[in-house]
Formats: C-alpha cells, sequence, structure tokens
C-alpha cells in the first residue's frame, strides 16, 4: 500500500472541489439564468473533456503548461517553479478536465428552481447575494453535491492526464491510480490489488453517501 | 396643461398610490396606462394574452419594458425618459404569484420571515407570526409548503406578500388554483382583510364576475392596450366599444340607426331592422348615423303566456326560440328575432319559469328590451346588418 499516493491523491480530490465548488456555481448559474451569445458554444466547451480521449486534453495542457508556453512563463516567473510536473500544475488540470462533472449536475440543480421562486425572493427584498445563500443554494443542493461528489471520485480515477502533466513524481504527482499502474508494473499484486480494492470501497461510499443525501433533501422538500 | 394627458385612463399623474404608463410594440405589444389610489383595488382584466401579467411584472420589477413609468407614491420605480430602473429587492411591491411562488424548503413561518428583512431579527418572528394569524394560519407556522393544501398556501403568499409593508399589493390570478368551495372562502377572506390595507391593490384576473365581486375599478385590457376603464359594472353593462362589448362577454350586439331624440321623456328613438326601439336619451349620436347598441341579457323581459307583467310596453320583440338550454337552476335561450337567425337575441331566465311558459326550440315567444339596458356605442367595423 502506497500511503504517500493516497494521500497525496485525497488532497488533490479535496483541493479540486474546493476550487471548482464557486467556479461551478458562478458557471453553473449563469447557464441556467442566462441568455447570452456564444452560450451554446459555452456549453460545449464545458462538455469537451467528457469526449475528449485523456490523453489528447493530457497533451494539449502539457503543452499549454509547458516552459516554452506563455501560462509557463507566467507561473514561473510569479512562483519561481515550473507549473507541469508540479502538485500545482495537476490541480490546475484537475480543475479543467472536472470542469463538465461539476457544472453540468449544478446547472440542473439551479434549473430545477421555478423561474417564479426566483423572482419571488427579490419581491421578498433579498439582494441578490442573500437570495443565493437562502434560496437558490438550498434548493439547488441536490445538484451541487452530486457536483463534488462526482468531481472528487472522477479526481480519484483519472489517470491519463495525470500521467501526461503530472508524470510520476512520489509525493508531487504520483495518484494512488499511477501508483496500481506502477505496482501492476513491477509484478507486486498484492499491493495492486490492495489498492484497487481501497479505491472501489471509497467510490462506493461516495456514491451511497450521495445517493442518501439527495433522497434525504428530496423528501424534505415534498 | 397637463402634457402628459391624452392616453387612456387619465389620471397618470397623482402624487399618491400607483400610476402606471407603459408602452411598447415589441417583443410584447403594450400601452396602457391607470392609477391606483390608496386602498384601492384595481382589476386588471382581459383574456389570456393580454398583457395583464406582463404589466403586473413590470409593477414588481421583474420586467422592464421599453417605454413608460411606474410611479408609487410620487417615488418614480421606473422612468424610461430619466433612465430610472429600480431592481425588485429594493421596490416595496408585494406579490402574490398564480403558483404562489412559495419557498419549499422553508416552513410557512420561514417564508414569511424571509420577507421581513427591514425588520430587527428578534421582531421578524413575533411579526410572521402575527401575520399568519392575520390570514387565519395560526398553528399551521412550522408546516412546509407541500404539506399545505391550495388555499393555505395561497394564504402563506398573502402574508408573505404583505410581510415586506409594501406600498403597492400586487395579486397575479391568485384564486386560480383553488377549487370553487376555496374560492368563495378566499373571496371573503380577502373582502374582509381589505378594509385593513391603506395600499393601492392591483387584481390581475381573467373573470369578470371575480372582478364585479371584489374590484373598485376595472381595467379591461386587449393586446396589452386598455380598453376602458371604469367601474366594473359600468364597463361590464356600457362597454365603450364592440370590442369592449365582445370582451366582456356580451352577445346582443347589433347596428342601427338614430331617428330622433325627444327631450320629454327623454327618449332616443333607433330604427333596427324595420322596427322602432326607444332607448335612453343620449344626444351625442347624431340624428341620421349609424350606431352600435347593445343590451345586457339581464335587461330583456320574457313577456309571459298566461298575463302580461311590468314592463312589457318597452319595446316587445316577437321571434322564435332557437336554442334552449337548462343549465342548473337557468335556462340559457336564444330568440330569432321575426325568425331572422342573424337577429339572434341571447337571454337567460330561471328554468322553473322556461318550464312554465313552456320555452322550447322553435316555439314563439316575444321578449321586452328595456330601454334603460339599451346601450349606444360608435359603429363597428365590421360589416352587419343595419335597418
Amino acid at each position: 500500500m502506497d500511503w504517500t499516493a493516497l494521500r497525496l491523491s485525497l488532497e488533490l480530490g479535496f483541493l479540486t472541489v474546493l476550487l471548482l465548488l464557486p467556479i461551478g456555481i458562478w458557471v453553473g448559474r449563469r447557464l441556467a439564468y442566462q441568455d447570452f451569445r456564444g452560450k451554446g458554444l459555452a456549453e460545449a466547451l464545458v462538455a469537451l473533456p467528457l469526449v475528449l480521449p485523456p490523453t489528447v486534453l493530457g497533451y494539449y495542457l502539457l503543452v499549454a503548461f509547458g516552459a516554452g508556453s506563455p501560462v509557463g512563463q507566467v507561473w514561473q516567473s510569479l512562483f519561481g517553479r515550473p507549473l507541469v510536473f508540479t502538485f500545482e500544475g495537476l490541480l490546475v488540470a484537475s480543475v479543467i478536465f472536472n470542469l463538465p462533472f461539476a457544472i453540468q449536475p449544478m446547472q440542473r440543480g439551479f434549473e430545477a428552481i421555478p423561474r417564479e421562486v426566483r423572482e419571488a425572493a427579490a419581491c421578498c427584498g433579498l439582494a441578490p447575494w442573500q437570495a443565493l445563500l437562502r434560496i437558490e443554494l438550498p434548493l439547488a443542493w441536490p445538484g451541487i453535491l452530486t457536483a463534488m461528489v462526482l468531481s472528487f471520485a472522477h479526481t480519484l480515477g483519472e489517470f491519463g492526464i495525470v500521467l501526461m502533466v503530472g508524470g510520476s513524481i512520489p509525493g508531487e504527482t504520483k495518484t494512488i491510480a499511477i501508483a496500481i499502474y506502477d505496482r501492476v508494473q513491477a509484478f507486486d499484486d498484492v499491493a495492486a490489488a490492495q489498492m484497487a480494492a481501497l479505491l472501489l470501497a471509497l467510490s462506493l461510499a461516495t456514491i451511497a453517501l450521495t445517493y442518501g443525501l439527495s433522497r434525504r433533501v428530496g423528501r424534505r422538500l415534498g | 396643461m397637463g402634457s402628459r394627458d391624452g392616453l387612456a385612463g387619465g389620471s397618470a399623474e397623482v402624487c399618491c398610490g400607483l400610476s402606471v404608463r407603459l408602452a411598447q410594440d415589441t417583443p410584447i405589444p403594450l400601452a396602457a396606462a391607470f392609477a391606483c389610489a390608496p386602498g384601492e383595488m384595481l382589476a386588471l382584466v382581459g383574456p389570456s394574452g393580454s398583457g395583464k401579467s406582463t404589466i403586473l411584472r413590470t409593477i414588481a420589477g421583474l420586467y422592464r419594458p421599453k417605454n413608460g413609468s411606474v410611479g408609487v407614491d410620487g417615488e418614480a420605480w421606473f422612468d424610461s425618459e430619466a433612465g430610472v430602473w429600480v431592481p425588485a429587492h429594493r421596490r416595496r411591491a408585494g406579490l402574490v404569484f398564480q403558483s404562489y411562488a412559495l419557498f419549499p424548503h422553508l416552513t410557512a413561518l420561514d417564508n414569511v420571515t424571509a420577507a421581513l428583512g427591514h425588520l430587527s431579527r428578534a421582531e421578524r418572528r413575533a411579526r410572521a407570526g402575527q401575520l399568519l394569524e392575520l390570514v387565519h394560519l395560526a398553528g399551521l407556522e412550522g408546516r412546509r409548503p407541500a404539506e399545505l393544501s391550495g388555499g393555505q398556501q395561497q394564504r402563506v403568499a398573502v402574508a408573505r406578500a404583505l410581510g415586506r409593508e409594501p406600498k403597492v399589493l400586487l395579486l397575479d390570478e391568485p384564486f386560480s388554483a383553488v377549487d370553487k368551495a376555496t374560492r368563495q372562502k378566499l373571496y371573503r377572506e380577502l373582502a374582509a382583510m381589505r378594509q385593513r390595507l391603506s395600499m393601492p391593490v392591483v387584481l390581475v384576473t381573467h373573470d369578470l364576475d371575480e372582478a364585479l365581486m371584489l374590484a373598485d375599478r376595472l381595467s379591461l385590457l386587449h393586446h396589452g392596450r386598455t380598453l376602458q376603464d371604469g367601474s366594473p359594472l359600468q364597463v361590464m353593462q356600457q362597454p365603450a366599444t364592440v370590442e369592449a362589448a365582445r370582451l366582456v362577454g356580451q352577445r346582443n350586439l347589433f347596428e342601427a340607426i338614430v331617428l330622433e331624440h325627444q327631450a320629454p321623456p327623454g327618449f332616443t328613438l333607433l330604427r333596427w331592422c324595420g322596427r322602432i326601439l326607444e332607448s335612453e336619451r343620449n344626444p351625442i349620436y347624431q340624428v341620421g348615423a349609424s350606431v352600435s347598441w347593445m343590451i345586457p341579457s339581464s335587461h330583456l323581459v320574457l313577456h309571459r303566456r298566461d298575463r302580461p307583467s311590468r314592463g312589457e310596453h318597452e319595446n316587445p320583440v316577437p321571434g322564435i326560440i332557437t336554442e334552449c338550454l337548462a343549465l342548473g337552476e337557468t335556462t340559457s335561450c336564444v330568440l330569432a328575432v321575426d325568425g331572422r337567425a342573424e337577429l339572434s337575441l341571447a337571454f337567460s331566465v330561471p328554468s322553473h319559469v322556461a318550464a312554465r311558459n313552456r320555452l322550447a326550440v322553435g316555439e314563439r315567444a316575444t321578449v321586452s328590451l328595456l330601454a334603460s339596458g339599451i346601450h349606444l356605442m360608435p359603429p363597428d367595423d365590421t360589416p352587419r346588418p343595419v335597418g
């Protein structure tokens, strides 16, 4: 069992969810409520990581983050270390490839709130941020929860992009999914089986938790 | 003189109460102007798609038309010329939605509390409780909307709308989603509560009877345009135009020629289908001019077969019954004047009267058109048989 890889994966998962929460709420809410030019294109871009082969996305991120790219250079000058093959680079890539898993359920969650209920919040004198906190977020909660769980589980399991952007540096970019592959390559079946079983249990537990919570929320809203 | 006159409704500039003027061609045509005094209930009536809900949403700040103004107590909420637009959450407008739009995750008490942001935290609970008591929901404070009946949900919505101490109360077809018995009860409650309300109240409805029962004034809308503004009874029985008459459901609409205005006894004589009708004196129409006229079915008197009754000397018209439908306690009849199907008079009689007079399709009958019920209007554009 590679505990360092597990801890790294969990850290990556939590931070990814933490960063995606505001992004998903902002983008999902805009896509749900507002009509704007290029909305179709925006929705297509959000969905793109779903259909793109992970190695293709990983390749483009590698190119975009590399020391030769403007993004890589700005990062290097700001933080004094490169973006590729680092934990930070992995985190940024993780946020990008999880966009559809975070935004789409949140968008559906906000869309499920009737327009009149949102208008009633304004007529009650609630400013937009008050309406968001007291009315919209509680009502969109099932979608937001689904988004968080999906992004977390997906981060734990992602392999292709992590390998392309992060490589396999122990303690820095070697996640548990990569560690499993690494153990299988080394014919260490026991360790591979242990880690695979742990990932399976972890995934099952998160999914069960989501279903249980969203059913409770559903009952509450009647 | 006032430069803003000239729009229907006239009194669009008042210092207190609500005044609304709206004008736009697309996407929803609007040409409405009306005012509503404090304590007054104005009914906006029109068929579906007449723009009445859009007007209500504009007052609440949920819809922004291209041109116009909305003012409450001298304060501008919207003025396209001055570029004023106060967002919905800063307008003190209480809106009861057609679907009630309660917050499904909050209890009845918390739904009302949500509208009490202007009070201190300590005061909110007590005030929300008082409001729920006002709408007869004491004891149900802890229920969520899904655990309340339609009528109870409507009451929560009313309490919530009153919570903000609104400067104007807006009701968007608030009785359309409840059964008839509940509706009658809610009518009585609203009528009783109105005596305690001091703000202008605007009621949107497509139900004329509802407007007649509850409202002080009625504004008739069609395609976003104000057709007529007046007391509900006046608009129903004395519509300004043939279009308005059709909208308020008047069926007895005809064309005639003005023959003479008699000073005493105060009649205007009309020639209609080869006979002369007496109507109340109305000298604004010139002798020889063609006019439209209508009579509410309530002003048609059926001549009894056994003995004559009061009013029968007024405009007797014989014909043949072409339709006779018993609808519970009343029977709805159509009389073809002189047997001519294009001159059909619709009227209703109590079913026992219809039975006693043996009213049936094909039978002869005579009705009197009461002169006080004959109402003259400018001639209709669409061609109809005259003289």
